[in-house]
């Protein structure tokens, strides 16, 4: 046995808890869950069916875990796992799942079809078998602190441009403020906006906040490629900088996977309970509107919808608030066909936006955004996620759609009511 | 001699599979490792994994159309099973009289055709869809067949004793089931009681993140 099935096969054994005996247990092979994933229904090839991509996982269990695998081991007779049972994969779960979680919803018997692939990623990216783009991603955010190579010079130059726009002081390494606000290496590069929304906001609302020159990106790369080890150093940073300052809250920006890494894998990954709250902005401008410290004007009057991240939403929780924040600003709102907890993902979550041996099938997954879109005839998307706008922007531009994309938070921040005195 | 058989130390042993092998199945996934979620939990786990436990039983209506050949056939099969193991006239006389002591009104045997009926459609349906369909042909096992066509020939031969009345009928009626009792434990038919945990762990994720499953 090579050294990397041995590796790979290592991280299966360790990964096989009692859910996941419990869902292979149950798994009646039903095919349910491919009506469910954008890249079966979009390319109609049975290979993307999701409980598919969990076969090396399966069969791990089947071999070692079932009565008919160890009968045949101790036959002499069983078929033993080979590079092939992980190699053959690595396209189907890196290129062909978004890790949208939308067949963990539909499973008839409550398989999480997303945990058990995630647990095979795992398995994939530690034996070596990823897309280059995503290794070369993880690579840049171990050694430079970002995957895209953003350093704090570029940092500090979005800073200095969000000043001057704003005309307000962004706080930096404040020690003892109350909330530290985290970049998405989008946000810094693509979407700088988000910081001067930031910005606009908490000095609207009286919020005692400040960025860190230690921790100031959320994206996590480990989480996307499927490495828990390197996805708890990512976090490590992030809590290590939430220390330093002694804050009360960290907040994750809106990009879904980073506030997965650090909302609800992070603790996990690094082995221990944070000293701090974690909140994703959309909840905080949620408690600060119910507080009445988040007070809007005006109203948009074009025809506009709401996309909802799936690491947000449907993996994440957070489906009311972006709806209570869209409600006081927005006189011709629509939601899609399928929207909250079963919207149809973008296509490029999970790593497949950064992996580019998957753009074709990109492209293809977004078919079924652009037939939503198309349904409901809107003016704009709102969005909260970086990661879902970039991908959303790249699909209509390359379908020759004209339909601006617009993120929650700095639509907010463009009908702040005037600061209350 | 094989009436002895089949009446007697088969039956004993088929049950003593059947039995013991469910309970060791489900004791080692119920008491198998499982790590500590460290994440402070915004929502109820128990309360997620009870409401999931019920609620998966209802197709998500946003993908409803797309899966109404499973979703039909499969309650067919499962409901026409379920009246004809615990409501066919012999089921319950047998229980009464074997295992549990007392018995209930058996269904009119108009009812026992219908859920025969519902049974054998509900499953040929999903059979030739597993063969059929290219998804349910790449993901199917050897496993998926067997239980299968294990199911179909218990189905079969015991409508044909109840019809029929003849012994030999209900000997291989009786034979078909403790190869079933003894096949069970070790195969996908413990999704019987399996989707229950498998379900509530599911529902308790869900529940501590607070999403609206």
């Amino acid at each position: 046995m090579s050294e990397r099935l041995e590796k790979g096969l290592n991280v299966l054994r360790a990964e096989m808890d009692k859910k996941v005996m419990s869902f292979f247990s149950s798994c009646v092979r039903c095919g349910i869950c491919a009506e469910s994933c954008l890249f079966y229904t979009e390319t109609d090839d049975p290979r993307y069916t999701p409980i598919y991509k969990t076969e090396p996982m399966r069969k791990l269990w089947k071999n070692e875990y079932s009565f008919w695998g160890k009968l045949k081991s101790k036959l002499g007779i069983s078929e033993p796992m080979t590079e092939a049972d992980l190699s053959d994969w690595e396209e189907l779960v890196y290129d062909g799942c978004s890790m949208c979680g939308r067949c963990s919803m539909v499973c008839p018997v409550g398989v999480d079809i997303s945990m058990v692939i995630f647990k095979v990623k795992h398995a994939l990216a530690v034996a070596g078998f990823s897309p280059e783009g995503l290794v070369g991603a993880t690579k840049r955010a171990v050694e430079i602190g970002s995957p895209m190579g953003i350093t704090m010079k570029a940092v500090l130059a979005t800073i200095k441009h969000a000043e001057e726009n704003t005309g307000l002081k962004i706080p930096l390494d404040v020690e003892g403020a109350d909330y530290l606000a985290l970049l998405s290496s989008n946000e810094i590069a693509l979407y700088p906006e988000y910081l001067e929304s930031l910005a606009k906001i908490f000095d609207h609302a009286g919020v005692s906040w400040t960025l860190s020159s230690a921790a100031y990106e959320a994206t996590n790369s480990g989480l996307q490629i499927g490495n828990k080890a390197i996805a708890g150093q990512l976090v490590q940073r992030v809590v290590d900088g939430a220390e330093k300052l002694k804050v009360k809250n960290v907040i994750s920006p809106e990009c879904g996977h980073a506030y997965t890494a650090l909302r609800w894998e992070g603790p996990n990954f690094i082995g221990k309970a944070y000293p701090f709250r974690v909140v994703h902005i959309l909840e905080l401008l949620d408690e600060l509107q119910a507080q009445g410290k988040l007070k809007t004007t005006g109203m948009e009057t074009d025809r506009l919808t709401f996309h909802d991240p799936c690491s947000i939403v449907r993996r994440g929780g957070i489906q009311a608030q972006p709806r209570n924040l869209l409600r006081p600003i927005t006189e011709n709102f629509v939601e899609m066909t399928d929207h909250g907890s079963m919207n149809w993902c973008c296509g490029g979550g999970g790593g497949v936006s950064s992996n580019e041996r998957a753009e074709d099938l990109k492209h293809t997954a977004f078919n079924r955004k652009k037939s939503q879109i198309k349904e409901i005839g809107v003016d704009a998307v709102v969005t909260a996620c970086s990661n879902c706008r970039m991908v959303m922007e790249e699909g209509l531009e390359y379908n020759e759609m004209d339909i601006p994309l617009l993120g929650l938070t700095e639509l907010i921040a463009g009908h702040l009511a005037e600061k209350p005195r | 001699m094989i009436e002895y058989l089949i009446d007697g130390p088969l039956w004993y042993f088929s049950l003593a599979v059947f039995s013991v092998g469910v309970l060791w199945q489900l004791a080692r996934i119920l008491f198998s490792a499982s790590k500590t979620d460290l994440s402070v939990a915004r929502g109820s786990a128990s309360s997620g994994a009870l409401r999931n436990v019920f609620s998966r039983f209802i197709p998500h209506h946003e993908i409803a159309p797309r899966i109404r050949v499973q979703v039909i056939a499969g309650y067919m099969f499962h409901l026409g099973l379920f009246a004809l193991l615990f409501f066919a006239a012999p089921h319950v006389l047998f229980l009464e009289q074997n295992l549990l002591g007392f018995g209930w009104t058996p269904m009119p045997h108009w009812a026992f055709i219908v859920a025969s009926q519902f049974a054998f459609f509900g499953l040929l349906i999903l059979w030739l869809r597993r063969m059929l369909n290219s998804v349910s042909r790449l993901i199917s096992t050897l496993d998926d067949h067997v239980a299968a066509i294990l199911t179909f020939v218990v189905m079969l031969t015991g409508c044909l004793a109840l019809l029929k009345g003849f012994t030999e009928l209900r000997l291989l009626h009786r034979f078909t089931v403790e190869l079933l009792l003894i096949y069970f434990p070790f195969s996908c038919l413990m999704h019987t009681f399996t989707f229950i945990p498998s379900r509530a762990f599911t529902g308790a994720w869900f529940g501590r993140r607070g999403i609206d499953a």
